[in-house]
């Protein structure tokens, strides 16, 4: 591999994540863990095992399921909950889906709005959970870069970013007014390769949309899509093709870009995200268009 | 001993070219996806001279100038970068002038090297001499002076003599022992990750090799310690969880919990679905204890050879961080590390200028203020100086009703007159003397403006409950103001010292077994949530009595509001100082409606 690393770097970033868990399971009436069965989330669940053990995790997981995750997703999901006996959670807006919300007509933004920002405020204020601990990582994103790893949300779940709490040392500001909640972030300082490192050196498994593999694939653009289901909307004379592809996030299928890739195991996934150098989220359809979108939907309650 | 994760507080503004150092350092080491890169090879900020098709770094870490255009929000910034040997760089990026102190506070809080940029143009500026300061209040490690933009100047070494000499004066008042300089151009790629050909008068390093070269100072003094952060709970299990710093623990060791002072042995230390022998610097672990002593979280464990020393008095040092003012006596919520109890800024005994590090007496802290205080706590804590170590050394302060961190503190010593004062136990209890008097021993805290009708109130039900053969007692708040309070004026300071000794006077009669009746204006929540906050639950009845302020006016018993309206009483509540409604009080009283019946809603809530 061509770029050497300090291997105690996973075991710093390990111990404060533990830190940052144990603080959460101390300090909140009512937390909850996010959990998607993407990457992110199979290294938080693993880190909230090791940071309670060999007491049980003290909170349930969180599933916002927007009817069009990839199928894999799902039923990896389902497995691991069974293999790990923790208790999960899955909300859908279902007025989302009753009115008919769909990547294909809704457009991406507002989809977006309702079948994800809307379905998690639905779903804390439905269990009153005061705190929700998600896998997002400073380096995805810009507005990220300058997220808390406790921060607030104030009623409503909005975020306001010009009144942050300032955040120093490990000193963390856990009390919440009425009406607030707290977002919790233990993989803040983690990087893409963190995560994939970690994976390897603790052998997780995740997801197997992450490997290479002939998928049925349409080209939109730039973009690789995978046709997961019938719902696809093909436009005149386009028909799937099969391409070895893998996933670098995962997401809403329609939503979704894959790469081109032969890598089969976690060793080459890491080799591919050095050699490759783009940033990950250039394969999510949802960022998008303006630079600080990731700011607008977050101060509406978006993770 | 190493670290892998170093952190690096860059300061300067964009002007002094920090955005286009930072992107060149992370373009170099190839820590930036080229896709970003590429992006920023085709825009361009108005005025920019670099040509289209080049990389403009700038762009790269969306400085200050596009964050401003973009509409983005200007806060503390982290960029996670790889260093060539390996280790990681958490770069905070603290931009903003107008809340400069804050932000580089925040990110200065964790830094172990600061970055200060100096435009070789410009010379030394008022702003670096703040930089410097901040980073030695906040105990940074080490500083790299990084003069740039030599190119502009031809290189010329007297320019970066001048500017180094010029620090080095600033230097001599401030605790910083490791501060180098370098001579750097960022937009002409000299002696940042590539050496200088221009500059061959420099024989130092570059500035990337002067991070890596970075190590933690020997710690002095290395026995472990642990901050109990939660109680493991399992089948057959009980453990304590934490953090280590410094040093290590080991199955069979002697260790002491603070602020209890009690004894035990580490049984074991547990992680993941195994047992190990020693636990090291920065681990998280969770330690079986024997025998299995009362220990909670925000406990303290060390090694029993330690001394450590749980006080309720500190000097410290504060940088105030919100827009409203540090008041002196108000009871603040602080928390360190896992601890959290109410305290109280005693007294602030000077103001740190930034600019220039003169102390200047103060009344109070502003936003962005540092200032020297004395501090008092509910509870012990064992903290110790900031300059010994950073971790136990820290606190911050946070408003009480509203939850925001308002306060960032520096532990200078603790004072030891706080650790003598020990509770003595008396077997005769409050439950006992209430029983005795055949009552229940409460306060009822009337709270409303000057002339609302407070002490009428007081007084009628004080006559009711002494004629049925009950032990009340009224405490005015004009009365304490002849003899106890006689001190304190009426400043939002005072009012909150005056409340306090009020409650606290309250707390001794309740706990005599009496039934209390408070009479004070008490204008501002803060407080009177503070004066509850003393009492068990159903202790304390917050009675508001409510009675429109051109009533009081009118009625003005005492000629205050005259005076006031003429200017004469400059703090009076409701003329010149806000009153803060109550937001929940226990009863709400019509101030205007008949004597007799708000005498006897009172009645019914004791009775």
């Amino acid at each position: 591999m061509g770029v050497k690393i300090d291997q105690k770097i996973l075991k710093a970033l390990e111990s404060e994540s533990i830190e940052i868990l144990r603080e959460s399971a101390a300090v909140f009436r009512k937390p909850v863990m996010m959990y998607s069965g993407g990457k992110d989330s199979s290294v938080l669940l693993h880190l909230a095992k090791k940071a309670f053990y060999p007491a049980p995790i003290p909170f349930p997981l969180l599933h916002i399921d927007t009817s069009w995750k990839f199928k894999e997703m799902i039923s990896f999901r389902d497995g691991v909950v069974t293999e790990n006996g923790v208790k999960l959670l899955v909300h859908t807006n279902q007025e989302g889906v009753v009115a008919g919300a769909s990547p294909f007509k809704t457009g991406i933004s507002e989809y977006t709005r309702i079948m994800k920002t809307v379905a998690l405020r639905q779903a804390l204020d439905q269990h009153a959970f005061d705190a929700a601990i998600g896998g997002s990582r400073r380096d995805e994103e810009k507005s990220r870069a300058k997220e808390r790893i406790f921060s607030v949300r104030d009623e409503g779940h909005k975020w306001d970013p010009r009144n942050q709490r300032p955040e120093l040392w490990r000193t963390y500001n856990t009390r919440l007014a009425p009406g607030q909640t707290m977002r919790v972030f233990p993989l803040s300082d983690w990087t893409e390769i963190d995560v994939w490192r970690y994976i390897l050196a603790e052998n997780i498994e995740v997801n197997p949309l992450y490997f290479a593999k002939e998928r049925p694939m349409v080209k939109r653009g730039e973009q690789l899509i995978m046709v997961d289901d019938d719902r696809y909307l093909l436009l005149d004379g386009e028909k799937p093709e099969m391409i070895k592809v893998r996933f670098r996030t995962l997401g809403c299928y329609p939503l979704t870009a894959a790469v081109e890739s032969t890598a089969t195991s976690i060793t080459e996934i890491i080799e591919e995200v050095f050699s490759v150098k783009l940033s990950e989220r250039a394969t999510r359809l949802i960022d998008g268009a303006a630079e600080d979108s990731m700011e607008k939907k977050k101060t509406e309650g978006y993770f | 001993m190493e670290r892998s994760i170093i952190r690096l507080l860059t300061c300067g503004s964009v002007d002094d070219g920090k955005s286009t150092l930072i992107g060149r350092l992370l373009v170099e080491t190839d820590s930036i996806p080229h896709d970003i890169i590429d992006s920023t090879r085709n825009i361009r900020r108005s005025g920019s001279t670099i040509a289209t098709g080049e990389i403009d770094f700038s762009l790269l870490t969306d400085g200050l100038e596009a964050e401003r255009e973009q509409g983005i929000t200007i806060d503390v910034a982290y960029r996670s970068m790889s260093l060539l040997d390996g280790k990681r760089l958490i770069i905070s990026d603290a931009p903003g002038h107008e809340q400069y102190t804050r932000n580089m506070t925040v990110a200065a809080s964790r830094a172990d090297i600061a970055l200060v940029l100096v435009d070789a143009t410009k010379g030394v500026r008022t702003q670096t001499l703040r930089h410097l300061t901040i980073c030695s209040l906040m105990g940074i490690s080490r500083i790299i002076v990084a003069i740039n933009k030599l190119d502009a100047m031809e290189y010329n070494q007297s320019v970066f003599e001048e500017i180094r000499a010029n620090v080095q004066t600033a230097l001599t008042r401030m605790h910083l022992n490791d501060v180098l300089f370098i001579p750097l151009s960022a937009l002409a790629s000299d002696n940042v990750v590539q050496g200088s050909a221009n500059m061959s008068w420099y024989e130092g390093q570059t500035l990337l090799e002067s991070i890596q070269d970075w190590r933690p100072a020997q710690a002095i003094d290395v026995s472990a310690r642990m901050r109990i952060q939660l109680i493991s709970r399992a089948e057959n299990f009980r453990g304590v969880s934490g953090t280590v710093h410094r040093g290590s623990f080991t199955v069979g060791d002697e260790v002491k919990i603070f602020p209890s002072n009690q004894s035990a042995t580490i049984a074991k230390i547990i992680t993941y679905k195994k047992e190990i022998q020693s636990a090291h610097d920065s681990e998280a672990v969770t330690l079986l204890l024997e025998p299995e002593v009362d220990a909670t979280r925000g406990d303290l464990i060390a090694a029993s050879k330690e001394e450590l020393h749980p006080s309720n008095r500190f000097n410290a040092d504060i940088v105030w961080l919100h827009e409203d003012p540090l008041i002196h006596s108000r009871s603040y919520l602080l928390i360190a590390g896992s601890s959290q109890t109410p305290a109280t800024v005693t007294r602030i005994r000077h103001k740190i200028d930034v600019d220039s590090g003169s102390q200047n007496s103060a009344a109070n802290l502003g936003v962005n203020e540092i200032g020297s205080v004395e501090i008092a706590t509910d509870a012990p804590l064992t903290l110790l100086p900031y300059l010994q170590s950073r971790e136990f050394g820290n606190f911050i302060l946070v408003d009480r009703l509203n939850f925001r961190t308002v306060g960032a503190g520096m532990i200078r010593h603790s004072l030891r007159r706080g650790e003598n004062v020990v509770s003595q136990k008396y077997e005769v209890n409050k439950a006992a003397r209430a029983l005795q008097k055949n009552q229940k021993a409460q306060v009822i805290w009337l709270t409303g403006l000057s002339g609302s009708g407070k002490s009428t109130i007081a007084n009628g039900v004080e006559k009711r409950l002494h004629a049925l053969g009950m032990h009340p007692y009224v405490l005015d708040g004009d009365n304490l103001r002849m003899a106890l309070n006689s001190d304190l004026g009426f400043t939002p300071g005072d009012r909150a010292e005056n409340v306090r000794r009020i409650s606290e006077v309250a707390k001794v009669l309740v706990d005599a077994g009496l039934i209390v009746l408070v009479a004070v204006i008490s204008p501002f929540e803060a407080d009177r949530q503070c004066a509850k906050s003393l009492f068990e639950e159903g202790e304390f009845l917050e009675v508001f009595v409510d009675t429109p302020v051109e009533v009081c006016v009118e009625r003005d018993p005492k000629g205050l509001y005259k005076k006031a309206s003429k200017g004469e009483i400059p703090n009076f509540t409701g003329v010149g100082q806000g009153y803060e409604t109550p937001k929940n009080p226990d009863l709400h009283l019509k101030g205007d409606a008949d004597l007799d019946e708000n005498v006897s809603k009172i009645l019914g809530e004791i009775i």
